[in-house]
């Protein structure tokens, strides 16, 4: 079946129905949004769905603070609640090094005007009152942080674009973008060839593989990151908390369940789908740790999800300068919830009128190009949990 | 017609999980994710087949077309305490 569309999205995860979301609410109608699996089979269902703004950079934090502005008003917005809790960010410090690193990273936030600020182990307690507070030097607190329920924010705006007019594929998979003269034509499908001159590549961790299907190099890689979801609790957790100390991440959702998650030992790319039980051994003993009480927490299930790194740990954002048309909206880094939000208005701008906004420079894929930097590898390492 | 319960876990009932495929979350993965059946204490030991049955029946496919969530790990609910290698006394 071959058709003809405005704008093709590929990939059905937050970025992809936020920027089809957007197309649509600016009146572009005709858009067909393409997922291989179901809606937020990839990473956009897999963490725990927090915001963290306390990033570590001037345009990232820029995006992170307007992206949860927009979350508070989504629910009205969607007419689908998404759950949003805004109950902050706890970057947790125990060593002297740490403690200075936040104090930096707090000032840079307050510069635009993100309410984040460094407090006592005291302070920590009061938030917190299960965690031991013994080791912990302090915390960065940002109290407009949150967590939502991705999957209900997944539905609200697929519900939205589907009310706007446009199209959901699910179970319909990608698998050439034809490129004709520098200017993009047409994405190929399992279900036949749709022509578009704007294709959207929001294709989360198998990203670099779509751009390599339309013959551009993207220098993303995926990265493994292992969750486990224990029984439910009384509400007992505000905020996000997250361990400078190990990069463990502890979240309670709606339901009472605390989700839980350590980055791996190894960093190396790998696309490896499996759980292991040596991740369930290091995130039990990181989180009674710094919870002693979870020692009778049980654990439900575990999974596996994967974050769509890039070398200097900031997403790809805009049009590829060769490829006319082709619009990347990826690399987030496990940031994307936040950033996206935001980053889904200024794309949807950038497609309807013609003209990128300014915050979407520094996010270009031609960095890359500019120089073969390394630097910044790993930056991610810490921040990346949300 | 009194309520069928589904889910025991999460109580949810029949009407709840037909209601929700016909919104369109008429595929396991995501229809475990809208109704949360299968996914509390039991992880789908004690609702999987009637979910699957619903499902199935809804849109005139059999059983085996529907297929079956990704199963994951844990088999049984265990304590932190216990991975963490604590001794259990």
């Amino acid at each position: 079946m071959n058709e003809k569309v405005d704008v093709v999205i590929i990939g059905g995860g937050l970025t992809g129905l936020g920027i089809a979301y957007r197309l649509v609410e600016k009146g572009m109608k005709n858009v067909v949004v393409l997922e291989k699996g179901y809606i937020g089979v990839g990473a956009s269902g897999r963490f725990p769905g927090g915001t963290v703004q306390q990033l570590p950079t001037l345009d990232e934090i820029t995006l992170a603070k307007e992206g949860v502005k927009m979350l508070r008003h989504l629910s009205d917005e969607l007419n689908f609640n998404i759950m949003f809790r805004q109950k902050g960010s706890l970057l947790l410090a125990f060593t002297e090094e740490q403690v200075d690193r936040l104090m930096v990273s707090v000032r840079l936030q307050n510069i635009l005007k993100v309410k984040s600020k460094f407090i006592g182990p005291s302070d920590v307690k009061k938030i917190v009152p299960m965690l031991d507070a013994d080791k912990i030097l302090g915390a960065a607190f940002c109290p407009t942080d949150g967590i939502v329920y991705p999957y209900a924010l997944l539905w609200g705006y697929a519900q939205a674009v589907r009310r706007g007019g446009g199209r959901i594929r699910t179970f319909t998979e990608a698998r050439e973008v034809k490129v004709e003269d520098g200017q993009v034509r047409a994405v190929v499908t399992n279900e036949g060839e749709i022509e578009a001159s704007t294709v959207v590549n929001a294709a989360g961790a198998r990203s670099a593989d779509i751009a390599k299907i339309a013959g551009v190099k993207l220098p993303n890689e995926p990265r493994r990151r292992e969750f486990l979801v224990t029984e439910t609790l009384k509400p007992f957790l505000g905020p996000l908390v997250l361990s400078l100390h190990n990069g463990l991440c502890l979240a309670q959702a709606m339901r009472g369940e605390v989700i839980c998650s350590i980055p791996g030992r190894k960093s190396a790319p790998s696309g490896d789908m499996r759980s292991s039980v040596e991740f369930l051994e290091r995130a039990a003993r990181a989180a009674i740790e710094i919870i002693p009480q979870f020692r009778d927490l049980k654990v439900m299930r575990q999974w596996v999800g994967l974050y769509d790194a890039t070398p200097d740990g900031k997403p790809v954002l805009g049009e590829v300068k060769d490829v006319r048309g082709f619009i990347q909206a990826n690399g987030f880094c496990g940031r994307g919830l936040e950033t996206s939000t935001a980053a889904a208005r200024l794309l949807a701008e950038l497609i309807v009128d013609g003209k990128a906004p300014a915050l979407l420079e520094s996010f270009s894929i031609e960095r890359f190009a500019e120089k073969e930097s390394t630097e910044g590898k790993g930056a991610m390492v810490d921040f990346q949990i949300s | 017609m009194g309520k069928k319960i589904v889910c025991i876990c999460q109580d949810i009932t029949e009407e709840e999980v037909v209601d929700a495929i016909k919104q369109g979350y008429d595929d396991i993965e995501s229809l475990k994710r809208y109704t949360g059946a299968l996914t509390g204490p039991c992880q789908g030991k004690a609702c999987l087949r009637h979910v699957i049955t619903i499902l199935a029946r809804e849109l005139g496919k059999s059983p085996k077309e529907v297929g079956v969530p990704t199963q994951r790990p844990p088999i049984k609910p265990i304590a932190l305490g216990i991975l963490a290698g604590e001794s259990s006394e």
